[in-house]
């Protein structure tokens, strides 16, 4: 079948392709319902990545967040009809040790193949969830954001077992921060949440949260573990700011990208014998988790319905131009994208 | 019921010396028809798919249909007529006597020489045949409209805001448009260019659905050119 795909072919350049695809007896197509942007995205939006990577990935159809609708299945896994979400990250082997998401060998969509701008998207059937009932399909657009959180938080539990919990520390008062911050309150309602931002009115959305800290006045307070979800420039301060303050043997979780290399305090690592670790992207068994709990906690589901910013209704190209630049003065939420065309 | 009927009566008397008709040329690694039966095949509302076809053609036309589908009794090969009316007629005939016609049957017409359809044409089709009784996809028209009723003077240029082309589908009630078929002189039937036309010499109404630039028809050998490059575009990916 010709299928039509939307590709960025240069920052803020949008055109369309067409190209045949097959579907085979493990595969199943589905059509997008929400999709979400995400800052990955907007780089390459913006041409914000160098021109070497600019070269080598485009043209691609952006966005990896994504809820859909099957439309056909010759598995025989999923009913037409069926609302599903897609998991972008698509492993073509199994080492035995490493996961599926930090394989190198695993494509991305959206990251060197096209993304779900696309009429129809032919996934393996084993690369789709069932979405939840009764969920916003605008919040479980970005069901991949919310695994992503899930997934570091899961190598927290790993790389954190028999460690005190008393206290967790979240960086970044962005989306991220707060899917990752909302997450560890209902997984972990014992455990003192406090959230270091550094933009007031963001951090009054936090209001689960046991305290909140502008960075510049966090006062002698203490955590036992950080997740850092800031990335960019922001990065350095957030990540050396972590290591000041947590206790020793803390584990500090690495969430935000940043496209230069940072400097950290090292010596202060090494006396604090603390463990950093980096999380990206997300694999089935984080699909699986997030679907779970958006299924036990529905006080998740509302929080995240106030992420939901703009809603972009798509009939025409320029309707995902007018989402993009939306997104780009948004400081805070999603912006959801109704694919209707 | 929603049924499809892939017009591929042509025989292809535009495309330069080839005999082959042009729906059973290839494009990419298929032959036309079998990319926009695809359209329809994977489209969940659509329950069955009529292909009428030239005379000559059915058998071709049905091996190739079996090779690239698993029909599950969803596709059904059929004659074609001698003009685009009659050809319509037979598709309604065979419909109303294979799986019965009723006042909610939608049949949503297209030619197999149309590709490029997306899957949000087709539903809007089904949408507004249910809601207007017929519908026709349609592009606001880019090039002035000029009408000359001696070929050689102008007779007068209409305003092109109010210009679109016709593209397909086209889509009805499929038991009005066979009645209002049947209710045509013959002397209306001759003047007949689309199918639209039989509501339209009726003053009933058809509903405009928005459709793609890239809806293009493959009609003449420059339209397969660009129908191919369209499609061997090279990318990354």
């Amino acid at each position: 079948m010709i299928n039509t795909v939307y590709r960025l072919i240069a920052p803020r350049l949008i055109d369309v392709a067409y190209k045949e695809i097959e579907v085979d007896k493990d595969s199943l197509i589905i059509r997008p319902l929400y999709l979400s942007i995400c800052k990955a995205d907007q780089r390459y939006y913006q041409g914000m990545r160098s021109q070497a990577v600019l070269r080598e990935k485009l043209p691609m159809a952006m966005i990896h967040e994504c809820v859909a609708q099957v439309i056909y299945d010759k598995s025989g896994r999923f009913s037409v009809g069926d609302t599903v979400i897609p998991i972008p990250n698509i492993p073509v082997e199994d080492d035995g040790y490493t996961a599926e998401n930090y394989l190198r060998s695993s494509r991305f969509m959206s990251s060197g193949y096209d993304g779900f701008l696309q009429d129809y998207i032919v996934m393996p059937a084993d690369r789709i969830v069932p979405a939840p009932e009764g969920v916003s399909l605008k919040v479980l657009s970005f069901t991949e954001l919310i695994s992503v959180s899930v997934h570091a938080i899961t190598r927290f539990e790993r790389f954190a077992a028999g460690s005190r919990i008393e206290s967790i520390g979240v960086w970044g008062d962005g989306n991220l921060g707060f899917i990752t911050a909302l997450l560890l309150h209902y997984l972990y309602p014992e455990v003192k949440l406090r959230v270091f931002g550094t933009v007031y009115e963001k951090l009054s959305y936090f209001t689960f949260a046991d305290e909140v800290y502008h960075v510049d006045d966090i006062g002698n307070v203490k955590v036992d573990h950080g997740f850092e979800c800031v990335g960019g420039a922001g990065s350095r301060p957030a990540i050396n700011q972590i290591i000041d303050c947590i206790n020793p043997e803390g584990r500090i979780s690495i969430m935000g990208v940043s496209e230069n290399f940072v400097d950290i305090n090292t010596r202060m690592m090494l006396e604090k014998g603390l463990c950093m670790f980096g999380s990206s992207r997300s694999g089935l068994e984080d699909f699986k988790r997030t679907v779970e709990i958006l299924k036990k906690y529905p006080e998740i589901v509302q929080y995240y319905e106030n992420l939901v910013g703009d809603v972009v209704e798509v009939k025409k190209i320029s309707d995902i131009h007018k989402a993009f630049e939306l997104d780009i003065k948004r400081n805070f939420g999603k912006t959801v994208l109704k694919w209707e065309k | 019921m929603v049924i499809a009927a892939i017009m591929a009566g042509g025989t292809g008397s535009r495309m330069g010396s080839t005999d082959t008709p042009k729906q059973f040329m290839k494009l990419g690694t298929k032959p036309i028809i079998i990319h926009t039966i695809e359209k329809f095949f994977y489209h969940p509302e659509i329950e069955k798919i009529v292909v009428p076809c030239p005379k000559p053609w059915i058998g071709h036309t049905r091996d190739i249909v079996e090779k690239y589908f698993d029909t599950e009794g969803k596709i059904y090969v059929i004659e074609g007529g001698a003009s685009r009316n009659d050809t319509l007629m037979n598709a309604l005939d065979f419909i109303e006597s294979n799986f019965g016609m009723d006042d909610d049957t939608i049949i949503v017409t297209h030619d197999a020489v149309r590709p490029f359809l997306t899957h949000r044409i087709i539903t809007d089709n089904i949408r507004y045949a249910r809601e207007y009784g017929a519908c026709d996809t349609v592009v606001p028209a880019t090039d002035t409209i000029v009408h000359s009723e001696d070929g050689k003077l102008i007779s007068d240029i209409p305003s092109r805001i109010e210009m679109y082309q016709g593209q397909t589908p086209q889509s009805f009630r499929a038991k009005k448009l066979k009645m209002t078929c049947e209710s045509l002189t013959e002397e209306e039937k001759a003047k007949l260019t689309d199918a639209c036309m039989v509501f339209t010499l009726r003053n009933e109404r058809v509903s405009l659905v928005e459709g793609e630039v890239f809806n293009i028809k493959i009609t003449y050998p420059y339209d397969l050119k660009v129908a191919q490059v369209l499609l061997q575009e090279e990318c990354n990916n």
